[in-house]
């Protein structure tokens, strides 16, 4: 023990181990009342390792090479079935990869659907709330580069398609910059060998440094919680807050007990059932990529297909398709501005008032809808109905400045864009009524979208500002 | 609040259903652990599918040690084909061997005015009853080069390999489901139920091939979570220990 | 915080029982993948055993066979070979190859099967650092000084060997050359990288 704890103090002189040990884990006080919610972050930690871990030891086997073998098969995809067969466990490796990605996702959404609902994002918080929305956008890149590698028919397609949408930008840039992309005039070799770049090494690299961010800028500040009280406010005569407790050892006898959890689910899916139905690993991609045949119906995987609806409900303006590029891109750049928007007096949804919840809800339930959309395939009916889902995806952002106000919005604020927000979504639904689909579905849509408009945005922005209960002192159990 | 959300998440999970596509299929009656009928479907395989289509991800011994049949009983029932077509270099095929086939692609596209499909992950990419169904759905039709057509593949560019035990039939309907009834122009050696009897085995070979690993995996996999369940109430009862200091 | 009711064996018991089963997970989880990187079913496969048709051998003729991707001789030597390996106990490193890789039924004099003792398969890679040296008949390589009989000469370091593989005292080899399993399928026909008695 002496050993130990001379040669501790032998690296303490030359690095700080026990300090990052105590200020990161043993003294970090961390609110006490996490719930359910607060598992996530950790977890998505875990799947972090398990993507580098299992994709390190696929590299190992993988050829990022389209050109064909002797049997004609495309090497890249021939490469994935050797490690498939016939390398030893390689197809839990490469299961454990294909489940982790979409894990990855699973736990992000509700990670980050915990910060809507705690107000994570307030102030002090924004900093971590803009790192994690570049976590969000840097982890959809690695997806994206990472779903061509397999080189099947829905890699290849799917790949096309979002190369394409660089395409769609306007003043001449677009078709240089999607050839650029390319490195072709088709997703090709080319594509292959720079997108295994972009997924093994830079994508990784960058989301690792603003995980790291993300982390430090979260242990400066301390964390949230379901009261939105800030427990360094209330201090006892030691300087420990009075509703902290050390990270460790409770929250990671914790945390272990929540990632024993998340396995089972994770293992399970890896073990019996490792495509999810065609929603982790989809079934066109069990045939080769076919630069000649397109798929019958090709959707993203499901982690994008909300803002896959989005694009596709954007119907093309001045004969192109960059509005809905723009929409899509708009719906992700929108979750920057949030910790300003929302100017509620206080941060947990618990101590809001009934039209926030419903605010949030509508959120939820329009960005599940607009995921379901872009799976199927379109109809008229489905695309009115993501429209109304986009007009309520944004509502959510756009206009809690108003919804979440206490007092009323100061006119200067309210007037101009209260304006163009009602001139959109009256465009929008003159639109629709230029339209085939049936009127009485019509109507009904248009129903939902005024009322929506006059309760979240009409109403508390002129009439009723938000009612929130009164924040307790200390957290509650 | 915390309940009413979770399951407002949990019903919110889109059920999705697999699009209707407008063709009848069959089902397929799959059983992995049924090694005589995977035996069967694999001697089918190899003497009707293998001479044109390859299954270039499978090895000979894989399926050996998988099918529960010894290196020597593989090489002499099942590797003529592969003996036959000798690889490039001249030399045979040993029992280690890819199940790939010397037909070039180019050849195959002059044959048949299309690439001829890899076979070895076809039941993943198509699904079991849509290959029995496929299988079992060949009528004849003058309009095409072969002289025979598929209601599950309308316009298919392969012949009717199997013609001489299903005998030729014609398409007499379909019903609004798109479900066929046939009748035969001519009986082949093998009878409507024992015709789809073998092509249920080879579809059962086909699935095993799709991925050979599936029984093991299962069988890791309850082993991994009876593990995971004992971990599991260890790390509850160390996080209700600790959890007593707080308050 | 009610410290006096903290049970701290019981806290160190759970957390034994719970980092045991823990590093007990790990270890599972890291066996596939040590094992990922062992030889797959390809390199298996391409490492199968080669059978080698040796009819057309000559006496004192060399014959090159590609196994695991090295190269495998096959020598038949001539009588007078055989007779020369006694003669040359005192110039070698490792004279009964008691030091160096080959199968049992290798370890005599000629190093090579009893009933084919005439015949020699031998991985052509020089134990030292795995150059594949020469087959030298009849001439001396350069710097060999007399009494050379015949062997082989590594032109990357200058190691030589007779013509059982034997290495030559003074060569920075530091073992014989690897002899690997092989087996007579009949008198012309030689299986190489398998020497089980029960196939057919």
């Amino acid at each position: 023990m002496n050993m130990m704890m001379a040669f501790l103090g032998w690296v303490d002189d030359r690095f700080p181990l026990t300090k990052l040990w105590n200020e990161h884990l043993a003294e970090y006080y961390a609110p006490k009342n996490f719930n359910f919610w607060y598992y996530f972050g950790s977890l998505a930690l875990l799947v972090l390792v398990i993507q580098i871990v299992s994709g390190i030891f696929l590299t190992i086997h993988y050829k990022p090479d389209a050109s064909l073998n002797a049997d004609g098969i495309p090497v890249a995809f021939a490469s994935v079935e050797y490690i498939m067969r016939d390398v030893e466990w390689g197809w839990f490796i490469r299961y454990m990869h294909s489940t982790g990605a979409s894990a990855f996702f699973i736990v992000v959404y509700l990670h980050m659907f915990r910060g809507l609902m705690y107000g994570s994002y307030r102030k002090p918080r924004e900093l971590i709330w803009i790192f994690g929305v570049f976590i969000y956008l840097a982890l959809m890149a690695e997806g994206f580069f990472g779903y061509l590698l397999p080189w099947g028919q829905m890699s290849y397609w799917g790949a096309q398609v979002i190369v394409n949408l660089f395409a769609a930008v306007p003043f001449g840039i677009g078709e240089p910059l999607s050839e650029w992309i390319r490195g072709d005039f088709v997703i090709s070799d080319a594509t292959l060998n720079r997108f295994f770049a972009f997924h093994v090494i830079a994508v990784p690299l960058v989301l690792i440094m603003l995980i790291a961010a993300h982390i430090i800028a979260l242990h400066e500040v301390g964390s949230g919680n379901p009261d939105g009280v800030e427990i360094k406010k209330n201090k006892g005569p030691d300087g420990i807050p009075l509703d902290g407790i050390p990270f460790h050892p409770y929250y990671t006898v914790k945390d272990i007990m929540g990632v024993v959890v998340f396995l089972m689910g994770f293992f399970a899916v890896v073990f019996f059932a490792p495509t999810m139905f065609g929603y982790f690993i989809e079934v066109p991609n069990f045939e080769p990529a076919n630069p000649l045949k397109t798929p019958d119906h090709i959707a993203p995987v499901w982690y994008y297909t909300p803002f896959y609806a989005m694009l596709r409900a954007v119907p093309p303006m001045f004969a192109s398709q960059f509005p809905g590029v723009i929409v899509m891109g708009a719906a992700i750049v929108v979750l920057f501005f949030l910790p300003w928007m929302d100017k509620s007096p206080v941060k947990s949804i618990r101590y809001k008032d009934m039209r926030t919840k419903l605010a949030l809800a509508g959120f939820v339930i329009s960005f599940v809808l607009l995921g379901y959309f872009g799976v199927v395939s379109a109809s008229p009916i489905k695309t009115m109905i993501a429209q109304c889902a986009t007009i309520i995806y944004f509502g959510y952002f756009l206009y809690m400045p108003y919804y979440s106000r206490a007092e009323i919005t100061p006119s200067m604020f309210r007037a101009p864009l209260v304006a163009l927000y009602s001139f959109v979504t009256l465009g929008i639904i003159a639109y629709w009524w230029g339209g085939e689909v049936d009127n009485r579905i019509t109507a009904l849509i248009t129903v939902i979208t005024l009322v929506y408009t006059a309760y979240f945005l009409i109403l508390p922005a002129y009439v009723k500002p938000a009612v929130v209960k009164a924040v307790p002192e200390r957290v509650t159990k | 609040m915390k309940k009413k959300l979770m399951t407002c998440l949990l019903l919110c999970l889109p059920i999705f259903a697999h699009a209707a596509s407008g063709v009848h299929l069959e089902k397929a009656d799959i059983n992995l652990e049924n090694k005589d009928s995977l035996r069967a479907g694999a001697k089918l395989f190899v003497n009707y599918c293998l001479s044109c289509h390859s299954a270039s991800f499978m090895r000979y011994n894989r399926m050996a040690k998988d099918l529960s049949m010894s290196d020597d009983q593989v090489e002499q029932n099942l590797m003529f084909i592969a003996n036959f077509e000798k690889l490039e270099s001249g030399e045979a095929k040993k029992i280690g061997d890819l199940m790939s086939v010397a037909m070039k692609t180019k050849d195959a596209k002059q044959y048949f005015g299309t690439p001829v499909p890899d076979l070895t992950a076809v039941a993943r990419a198509r699904g079991a009853d849509w290959l029995y169904s496929y299988l079992t759905s060949f009528y004849a039709d003058e309009n095409r080069p072969f002289g025979v057509n598929n209601t599950v593949f309308p316009g298919v560019g392969m012949p009717h390999v199997l013609v001489e035990m299903d005998g030729l039939k014609k398409l007499v309907s379909k019903d609004d489901h798109g479900k066929p009834t046939f009748e035969y122009i001519e009986k082949g050696s093998m009878s409507d139920v024992e015709f789809k009897r073998a092509m249920n085995d080879l579809v059962n070979f086909m699935v095993y091939m799709g991925e050979p690993i599936k029984l093991k995996r299962q069988s890791v996999g309850i082993f991994v979570m009876f593990f995971l369940i004992v971990f599991f109430l260890f790390a509850y009862l160390l996080k209700k220990e600790y959890w007593k200091d707080v308050h | 915080m009610s410290e006096d009711a903290v049970d701290k064996d019981k806290r160190r018991f759970l957390i034994a029982l719970t980092a045991a089963t823990g590093a007990v997970g790990a270890a599972g989880i890291a066996v596939p993948f040590v094992k990922s990187m062992l030889p797959s079913e390809r390199a298996q496969a391409a490492g199968a055993p080669v059978e080698v048709d040796i009819s057309k051998l000559q006496p004192g003729e060399l014959l090159i066979v590609e196994w695991r991707k090295k190269p495998v001789w096959i020598l038949k030597r001539t009588d007078k070979n055989l007779s020369d390996l006694s003669s040359l106990e005192a110039k070698l490193t490792d004279v009964t190859s008691a030091g160096s890789i080959q199968p049992d039924y290798a370890i005599n004099e000629h190093r090579s099967r009893e009933d084919h003792k005439n015949v020699l398969v031998m991985v052509g890679i020089c134990t030292h650092l795995g150059c594949s040296p020469k087959h030298f008949p009849d001439l001396a390589p350069a710097g060999f000084e007399d009494g050379w009989v015949g062997g082989f000469y590594c032109p990357c370091h200058g190691s030589t060997f007779d013509l059982a593989g034997r290495v030559y005292k003074g060569a920075p080899a530091p073992t014989n050359l690897v002899i690997p399993k092989f087996k007579f399928l009949s008198d012309t026909t030689i299986l190489v990288g398998d020497d089980s008695e029960a196939t057919a």
